[in-house]
This record gives C-alpha cells, sequence and structure tokens, in this order.
C-alpha cells in the first residue's frame, strides 16, 4: 500500500497509469481478433513502421503522434491489402515493412540527432516521456475503440468467426477488417511512448491468448483479456517503479507470467 | 411465382466458363439438387446466388425476399479450430447481418434460434464450446446458425461429405424436417442415389449444359439413357 501511495504521489505516473490502462482495454478488444483472425503480427509490424515514423519526426522536428498515425494508418491498410490477395504472403510481407521502417528509423537517427534518449524511448518505453496530450490521444482513441466494440459487437464476433458466412448475411466484412486495421493502428502509435515500439505488440496478443486458456467462449474471452490486460499492466507499472526496470518490460514479463501460471491450470 | 428464377445465367471462373445459359425455377418449398461432376461450377452458382464476387451474365430474380435473406452452409467453413466461441453465439451470429446495433439480440430473434434448435435437436449443446462438438454435431449448429439468417432459403453445399453414415441419415433427416416446416432448401450434393431419393428436383449440370427435372423424372431417364448406351455397344 505504501509503494501505492507513493507512486500517484507523482502526476507522471498518474498520467502513465490512466494512458496504460485505457489503452490495455483497447488492445485486448482489439487483439482477440487480431488474434483469432490470425493477424497478431500486425501489431507487431504497425508498431515498427511507428517507430520509423516518429525518428523521422523527431529528426525533422514535427510533432510525433500526428505525424505517425496518418502513416501507420496508411500502413496497416497495405499490410491487410497485402494479407488479403498479394503475391507476398502475409507473415513474410509483415516482416519486410516491419524490418525496413525500423531500418529507415535506425538511420534517420543516426544521421540527424543520433541515437539519443528520446529515441530509446520510442524503442523500449518510458512513463517519464509521457505528456498531457497523451493522455488526451488515449482518452479519445479508448472512447472510440470501446464504443465501437459494443456498437458493432455482433457483427465484430460474425466476421471473427467465419468471413465467407458474414459475407453471405450481408455483413460488409471489409470495412470491419479496415477499422479493426485503422483502430489498431492508433491504438500502436499512441501506446508505442509508453510500451515501446518493440513491446507494445504484446499487450495485443498476451491478454487473448491467457484469456483463451480459462474460457471457450467468445463474450467471456472478451471481458477476461481486458481485465488481464489492465491487471497485467498495474502490476507492471509497480514492478517497474520499485525495481527501476522499463514499464514496457515489465508489462510484458507480467503478462508472460499470468500466461505461464492459467497454463499449468488449464 | 417462382421465389427465385435464373435466366440464362453464364459464369466464368479464371477465364474460363464454367456454365452457360442456366435457367431454372425456384418455387416456394422446394426441395432441389444440385449434382454434377467436379468442375461444372456447382459451388459457382451458389455464389453467385449468394451475391459473392462472381462474374456472370443473365439474371437471378428474387421474388418476396432479398438475397441477404438466405441462409448458407459453406463447403468447408472458414472457422479456425481455437476459436473460443459457444454453440449458441455461433447460431445467434446467424442473425449478424439483420441486428441493430449493440450486443442484444431481438426477442423475436430470440424466438426463432430457440425455435430452431428446437427443430434441430441442439438445445443440449447450446452452453457448449463449439470447437469441442463432433463433426455432425457442428454441422447442425451450422445448419442452425443458416436457419436463423434464413427467411425462405436455405442453400447448403455438400453438408454431408465429412459426416459418417450415421450423421448422413440424421442431416437428411433434418433437412427434410426443415423442407416441411415451409422452408425452401436447395443442395448442392456428390451423391445422386441419395439426392433422387430425397429431393423434389434435380438439377444436373455439366459442361455440355444443364437437366432440370422432377427426382422422380430424373431416375427414369437416367435408367432409360443407361439402357440406350448398353444397345449401342
Amino acid at each position: 500500500m505504501e509503494i501505492l501511495s507513493k507512486i500517484f504521489e507523482y502526476p507522471f505516473v498518474l498520467r502513465a497509469v490512466i494512458t496504460g490502462v485505457l489503452l490495455c482495454c483497447c488492445a485486448a478488444l482489439l487483439g482477440v481478433n487480431l488474434v483469432l483472425k490470425r493477424y497478431s503480427m500486425l501489431g507487431d509490424g504497425l508498431s515498427h513502421v511507428s517507430f520509423g515514423a516518429a525518428a523521422i519526426a523527431l529528426a525533422f522536428g514535427f510533432a510525433p503522434l500526428q505525424f505517425s498515425i496518418p502513416i501507420v494508418i496508411i500502413a496497416a491498410f497495405l499490410l491487410l491489402r497485402i494479407n488479403g490477395n498479394g503475391k507476398i504472403k502475409g507473415d513474410a510481407a509483415i516482416s519486410i515493412v516491419s524490418t525496413s521502417a525500423l531500418a529507415i528509423g535506425i538511420t534517420v537517427a543516426n544521421l540527424t540527432t543520433g541515437m539519443n534518449t528520446d529515441i530509446s524511448n520510442y524503442m523500449f518505453g518510458s512513463i517519464l516521456a509521457l505528456g498531457t496530450e497523451d493522455v488526451v490521444y488515449s482518452v479519445i482513441i479508448s472512447v472510440l475503440v470501446i464504443a465501437l466494440y459494443i456498437m458493432f459487437y455482433n457483427k465484430i464476433f460474425a466476421v471473427s468467426f467465419d468471413e465467407k458466412f458474414a459475407a453471405s448475411s450481408g455483413i460488409n466484412v471489409k470495412f470491419y477488417n479496415g477499422l479493426s486495421a485503422v483502430l489498431t493502428a492508433v491504438t500502436v502509435v499512441v501506446g508505442m511512448r509508453i510500451m515501446g515500439a518493440l513491446l507494445i505488440s504484446s499487450i495485443i496478443t498476451f491478454p487473448v491468448l491467457s484469456a483463451m486458456r480459462v474460457t471457450k467462449k467468445y463474450r467471456s474471452t472478451v471481458i477476461l483479456s481486458v481485465i488481464i490486460s489492465v491487471v497485467a499492466f498495474l502490476i507492471g507499472i509497480i514492478l517497474s517503479f520499485s525495481f527501476d526496470i522499463p514499464a514496457g518490460a515489465a508489462v510484458v514479463l507480467t503478462n508472460l507470467a499470468i500466461f505461464i501460471i492459467l497454463n499449468c491450470f488449464s | 411465382m417462382p421465389i427465385i428464377s435464373i435466366d440464362k445465367l453464364s459464369s466464368y471462373y479464371d477465364n474460363r466458363q464454367v456454365f452457360s445459359e442456366l435457367s431454372f425455377d425456384v418455387e416456394d418449398g422446394d426441395y432441389i439438387c444440385i449434382t454434377g461432376e467436379n468442375g461444372s461450377g456447382k459451388t459457382t452458382l451458389m455464389q453467385c446466388i449468394l451475391g459473392f464476387d462472381i462474374k456472370y451474365k443473365g439474371s437471378i430474380i428474387f421474388n418476396g425476399f432479398s438475397r441477404r435473406d438466405i441462409g448458407w452452409l459453406p463447403q468447408k467453413s472458414d472457422t479456425k479450430s481455437d476459436f473460443p466461441a459457444s454453440v449458441s453465439e455461433v447460431i445467434f451470429s446467424g442473425f449478424a447481418g439483420k441486428s441493430v446495433l449493440g450486443i442484444a439480440y431481438s426477442s423475436a430473434q430470440k424466438e426463432k434460434a430457440y425455435k430452431n434448435m428446437a427443430l434441430l435437436e441442439v438445445e443440449d449443446l447450446k452452453d457448449k464450446s463449439f470447437n469441442e462438438l463432433s463433426g455432425g454435431q457442428q454441422q447442425k449448429v451450422l445448419l442452425c446458425r443458416a436457419l436463423c439468417a434464413a427467411q425462405k432459403v436455405i442453400l447448403l453445399d455438400e453438408p454431408v461429405n465429412s459426416l459418417d453414415a450415421a450423421s448422413q441419415n440424421e442431416f437428411y433427416s433434418l433437412l427434410k424436417k426443415i423442407n416441411n416446416s415451409g422452408i425452401t432448401v436447395i443442395m448442392i450434393s456428390h451423391d445422386i442415389e441419395r439426392a433422387v431419393k430425397e429431393a423434389h428436383k434435380i438439377l444436373n449440370i455439366s459442361n455440355n449444359g444443364f437437366t432440370f427435372k422432377k427426382a422422380e423424372c430424373y431416375l427414369e431417364d437416367e435408367y432409360k439413357t443407361e439402357g440406350n448406351y448398353g444397345n449401342t455397344i
């Protein structure tokens, strides 16, 4: 308890907790469908693109969030398109795009600002780097994701469970896939600052996989993913603060521990 | 008046014509089996009716309902083996195309779902995990989903292919029940002998053309053709 009251004395920690909890909800909700539709790597690919964009923004003095969001959204659509009908198959395409974006980011950073703390923060995440702007963005994106998820819940289930059948019953499958890609893109960009580009995709996949060890129903998978995601984040932040390790790494390790424990029990 | 009129329908797959100038009517309450060799375009025809992205010439007219009100049981379901979904979640997803916004389904939809579950005898399964069911049970659940999506017509693409003999018999008797309850059934089948026994009408497609006749006539004609063939040898 003592450590909790200590943690919340600092405004930057409060910002990190609000931003993180909201983003974890979004990531878990979006993650259920990405994992089940075998698009888990999309989050990973987009986070690398997001890093590349942020490095360019830093080098040229643009606002990183505003610059990265449209670029990552475009990348998300490209990756979905390639996944759908391209000559290069999904996983290979994501690997090409993500490593190229990472390479561009590192090259630009080295040639201009150098590999400074800002760059390192984008790679590995930091709770110190969060500003009010990040909080505002995370509130907007989470309200959007949660509202859209509840509004379209039945259609999202149908599209994830059986895309062809959903199409035959008149659901616009492309719209829902596109929507999910856009929301994932924004979540990744906003979450990158706190979790790190290299680690952000873990909060999309881990909670869902953990939840799937315990339950075999869709609705309970969704709810449990969100709970696991938020709990793992909060434990991660406490660990990060107590042992002075980066928040992203602490959250991923907590998720890993939860996953292993649930695997042993199921 | 027929509920579906198909007139001079020709379709292409990979720039190859699969069938040409296909014309037939579906009457309310029909039970039609579509037969034909592999590659004759049975599945393509079904996709044309469902409005998938298939190139075709000719016309398909629906009277009194829209193509979205067709319930479909695909040949190979798109489902993943680790997908966490309960049987009732799967069945209710038949309404997803028509559901209004939100999580809940309307009470009319619930009533229809429970009626269909009772008809297909899957009520006991409703809280089970879909992926833990046997192949025959899964197929019944997907049939139930198709019924929920359907207003008048269900389309089935070789629904009994992966089932053992006992499950096949059960599936056929359920189809008969569904048809007797007023739903029009259109089914692709490999098994012509069984199709003739079960269905009212047979649509046979081949690369040279098509025949569309009553099931009992189909048997007689087949017999005649075979007889003639024997004579010429």
